[in-house]
């Protein structure tokens, strides 16, 4: 054996702890690592199926119109023909999958409130009341019919 | 397939593999296609959607129930500190444009109880915030372990089992949307109501708006309204001079906007 390779046990130890190393390192990285990581970007691709999982709360326009043609005709061409069902009935996925049959109706002593209690700040398009001088106590729905916002005949 | 943090040998070389052999959509329905029911396999493409939002300030009439319906989408705590969308009302005195008074009672979640001290010389507005679904995000860019990033179609989403809580991301947002859920001790915030855009829906918020003030928009579609929107209308987005790449975008936005 040639001289330069006498006395060549600590190579080896040290290859050996590279070696090691490199090992620990890999069995860490797989423990920790989800298998699906990096394959989008830097994230955990199954992050996508996972919050696209969640049950949704609103059913959706479309969902109401399905059965509720007659509300639908009665909205239309009035001023609330465009808000949706659920902007003041509330979230209703439950009653739209059919597990839920007669849901709550609307408060009609608050119900209008939040859109027509006249404040400032709102656009000049938005037409809105003081309630107590408007109606005293009285229900909006006294005079007023919800789904298409005229005066009662 | 197996979606935790943790799995063990079998499961590992399993999905590897899949992931090797398949691309990642085909992945994803892979386990509905091999169980006889490929019907059922997610068959929305993230890749051919690019989504934002338009919010027409001039249309917000500050009712809440944007607020309202976020929290009740998402399940978001009922705290004050706890908003994936909150609307702000911005005082602007005409001496002091510059220096609006804003207040946000509980986000506006109980909606809004007139101001009187102002008298008529102010300019009286309301601002729906939320995150800003930013291209290039401020928050994604400092996380250190992957828990948050831009999904393929535009949306910046949180992976909760990967999130330490750490709440980099909290300071490293411009807008302030993003909050600490409690509950878990991880960061959460708007998710644009990923899981009903997957299914085709409107969020939360646009659903319920009554005068149509937010819409979200998709900007890979060549159909979308938006478009014609943008070339027509005055539109700015939050911060524009930390391109972040905002895609939530303002009609009417008013200067002192901040």
């Amino acid at each position: 054996m040639s001289r330069s390779f006498r006395n060549y046990e600590h190579v080896l130890r040290m290859v050996g702890v590279f070696v090691t190393g490199l090992l620990v390192f890999l069995i860490v990285r797989w423990v920790l690592v989800p298998s699906d990581f990096g394959v989008y970007g830097f994230y955990r691709a199954g992050t996508l199926t996972d919050v696209a999982a969640r049950p949704i709360a609103y059913a959706g326009h479309d969902a109401c119109a399905e059965c509720h043609t007659e509300i639908v005709d009665q909205r239309k061409g009035t001023r609330h023909e465009h808000v949706n069902c659920e902007s003041c009935h509330g979230p209703l996925a439950t009653h739209a999958s059919g597990d839920v049959m007669k849901p709550g109706k609307p408060d009609l002593k608050t119900v209008c409130m939040p859109c027509h209690q006249k404040m400032d700040g709102r656009p000049k398009f938005q037409p809105q009341v003081d309630f107590k001088d408007h109606a005293g106590d009285a229900l909006c729905t006294d005079c007023h019919q919800p789904h298409s916002p005229k005066i009662k005949s | 397939m197996s979606t935790s943090a943790t799995s063990n040998r079998r499961d590992f070389l399993k999905d590897s593999g899949k992931w090797i052999l398949l691309t990642g959509a085909a992945t994803l329905a892979w386990d509905f296609v091999a169980e006889g029911a490929p019907e059922q396999a997610p068959n929305y493409h993230a890749i051919d959607h690019w989504w934002g939002m338009i919010i027409d300030i001039e249309k917000c009439i500050g009712c809440g129930n944007c607020v309202r319906a976020c929290k009740a989408e998402n399940g978001v705590p009922m705290t004050d500190d706890a908003f994936r969308t909150w609307v702000e009302r911005y005082v602007v005195m005409p001496d002091e444009p510059d220096k609006p008074i804003v207040d946000s009672p509980n986000g506006g979640y109980d909606g809004f109880v007139n101001l009187k001290q102002y008298g008529d010389g102010a300019k009286v507005f309301f601002v729906p915030k939320m995150c800003n679904h930013c291209a290039h995000s401020p928050c994604v860019q400092v996380c250190p372990v992957g828990a948050t990033f831009e999904s393929p179609d535009g949306v910046v989403l949180v992976d909760k089992t990967r999130c330490l809580g750490c709440r980099y991301c909290v300071q490293a947002c411009p807008y302030g949307c993003r909050y600490i859920d409690p509950r878990t001790e991880t960061v959460d915030k708007c998710t644009l109501c990923y899981h009903r855009i997957a299914k085709g829906l409107t969020t939360a918020c646009c659903e319920t708006c009554p005068t149509g003030a937010r819409v979200l928009v998709d900007l890979k579609n060549p159909k979308d309204p938006i478009h014609e929107f943008m070339r027509t209308h005055k539109v700015n987005v939050l911060k524009p001079q930390m391109a972040t790449g905002s895609k939530a975008y303002y009609n009417g936005l008013d200067g002192a906007v901040r």
